[in-house]
């Protein structure tokens, strides 16, 4: 199980004073640790940035991968700010995952930008109507965008289907939605559609000391079901990765499994 | 439309081991099943290395004991005679006179054998314990030391004495042989353990631990051949380190190989019945996987190159 690194975030404020001052030191410091912890992929959410953005963006792909021998998944909204990441992107370590495009019009550009530099592409399985009520929609939803990314030229082997995780604080309901849509995203088509969730989305908002339970079980339940990677914090859920992998037979069984 | 055979091939591959300094042999490095090289790389053949002892070999059976007599009392000797007469690859030196119950030598005695058949060979040399865990720790230190940068094998390290013995492998830049008791699990863990100390997987041989046939060579069988899937299919580098089957002293202490054939005619010449059972325990464990052989009859050992020969 692929899991990108979600610790370099905007939202944290360490990451965005850091941002703020274009000190490498923390960012560095924060994508090596995840590294170390098991990353394949180092999330970079710089937000919106609509000023700055593309700066911004390429100030972080260079500082990460200056430390990290991996790729990185580009997160934000601005357009532009993902192209000039994509252009400074060092492939040597891996291609750069785009989050995200979705079946909204105006998220189909980032179509472009993935068949454009030869990048995987997370697509979020929501619309301009609002939120998918189930895992049925979800699944309609994943079937357009499907068809977007080959109108673009994205092969579908790179587009990661998102069926968004919502908080089980407040969503309870959609917790098994979700794991279904995973389920279902996969017989889309053959070889199955891959898929990706941003993990953590379901303990947001639930006491801290409940978050990594949540974030832990819940996952173990999206691996089952096929899951290919999660955004999430990699010291946090390694452990249930490898776990469930010995679980499912992908890894031979050893008492130090953990620590390879 | 012709007809084109699927092929199967995987993500990992099996560790090539270099051995020997003067003479050297290769094994490893396939990245498909067992002599499959119409699916992908089979850049070596398994490589045979004949067994001799410090001691003689008074506790082998006539068969093959006789085929060493004149030559056996003396490990030098019986070095030579297997390199230039039988035209040996490589030797395995089983130091079993070491052994509390048998001759119980001293490690210093065994480390001065193993300097003198390295001085008298030219091929690579494999140097055994005799698998008495507390003993083999202290020989193998002076025996290792003895084979400095000679770019031998030794072994075994077992989960009892693995610590001492990784340290003297890698103080004398020396290959290393881990055994564990057939158990796939516990074989993955002790490379981890070995590979933890610092010691390079790409040095390591595993021994899953041998069986012969009628014994348990099911086990050993499906030991190896679940070793060498989560090598290729899982790119499990723990375990892509090439598989040892330590042949000759499992089937030589056996019934099968012992039993006169005035006792059991019915069983036929006794001759033929222990080379026989010797060349179909080999066999079967080059196909399950192993790369290195430790064997004792030449002509079963003459039998098992023509194998290959066959199958490469």
């Amino acid at each position: 199980m692929l899991i990108i690194g979600e610790k370099l975030s905007i939202i944290a404020k360490r990451v965005r004073e850091a941002m703020a001052k274009k000190d490498k030191g923390p960012i560095q410091e924060i994508a090596t640790v995840q590294w170390k912890a098991g990353a394949g992929v180092i999330d970079a959410n710089i937000g919106p940035a609509e000023d700055g953005g593309e700066a911004l963006m390429q100030w972080m792909v260079t500082a990460i991968q200056e430390v990290v021998p991996l790729p990185i998944c580009l997160d934000t909204t601005n357009f532009k700010a993902i192209e000039a990441g994509l252009k400074v992107h060092n492939n040597e370590w891996g291609r750069p995952f785009i989050n995200s495009t979705s079946n909204d019009p105006e998220r189909f550009p980032i179509l472009e930008l993935g068949a454009k530099y030869n990048a995987n592409v997370i697509g979020l399985t929501v619309g301009k109507g609002g939120l998918p009520a189930d895992a049925e929609e979800r699944a309609a939803i994943a079937a357009e965008i499907m068809a977007r990314a080959m109108e673009y030229g994205v092969p579908l082997e790179d587009l990661y289907l998102d069926p968004l995780v919502l908080q089980v604080a407040t969503s309870q309901d959609h917790a098994l939605h979700v794991i279904k849509a995973v389920k279902m995203f996969q017989e889309l088509n053959d070889p199955p559609m891959k898929t990706v969730v941003g993990l953590s989305n379901i303990s947001n908002g639930c006491p801290k000391a409940l978050r990594p339970i949540l974030n832990k079980y819940y996952l173990a339940l999206l691996i089952y079901e096929g899951l290919t990677a999660a955004i999430a914090d990699p010291h946090e859920v390694t452990e249930t990765a490898k776990t469930i992998d010995i679980f499912m037979g992908r890894i031979l069984y050893a008492h130090s499994y953990l620590e390879m | 439309m012709a007809f084109v055979a699927p092929k199967e091939t995987f993500p990992g591959k099996v560790f090539e081991v270099k051995i020997g300094t003067d003479k050297t042999a290769v094994f490893g490095g396939e990245n498909v099943a067992t002599f499959h090289s119409f699916e992908g790389n089979v850049p070596n053949r398994p490589l045979i290395a004949y067994e001799i002892q410090d001691v003689p070999p008074d506790d082998w059976p006539d068969t093959v004991r006789r085929v060493y007599d004149g030559v056996s009392a003396d490990p030098v000797t019986w070095a030579k005679h297997c390199q230039n007469e039988l035209h040996a690859k490589a030797l395995a030196l089983r130091l079993i006179g070491t052994h509390p119950d048998r001759a119980n030598r001293s490690p210093e005695e065994a480390a001065k054998i193993v300097k003198d058949v390295l001085a008298a060979i030219t091929v690579p040399l494999i140097i055994l314990g005799s698998n008495q865990a507390e003993k083999d720790a202290a020989v193998l230190i002076a025996v290792a030391e003895a084979a400095k940068d000679k770019n031998c094998i030794i072994g075994k390290a077992q989960e009892a004495n693995y610590k001492t013995i990784v340290a003297a492998a890698m103080a004398n830049n020396l290959k290393l042989i881990a055994m564990s008791e057939l158990d796939i699990n516990l074989s993955k863990q002790l490379n981890i353990l070995i590979t933890q100390m610092g010691f390079d997987k790409e040095r390591l041989i595993t021994d899953p631990m041998c069986s012969a046939l009628g014994y348990g060579i099911e086990y050993t069988y499906s030991v190896m051949e679940r070793i060498r899937l989560a090598a290729l299919t899982q790119n499990d580098t723990t375990m892509q380190p090439p598989l040892l089957g330590d042949v000759g002293m499992y089937v030589w202490k056996l019934k099968e190989t012992q039993a006169s054939e005035s006792d059991l005619p019915h069983w036929g010449s006794l001759q033929e019945r222990g080379i026989a059972w010797e060349t179909t325990t080999a066999g079967a464990l080059l196909i399950a996987g192993a790369e290195l052989l430790v064997m004792r009859h030449p002509a079963a050992i003459q039998s098992i190159e023509k194998f290959i020969d066959e199958l490469m």
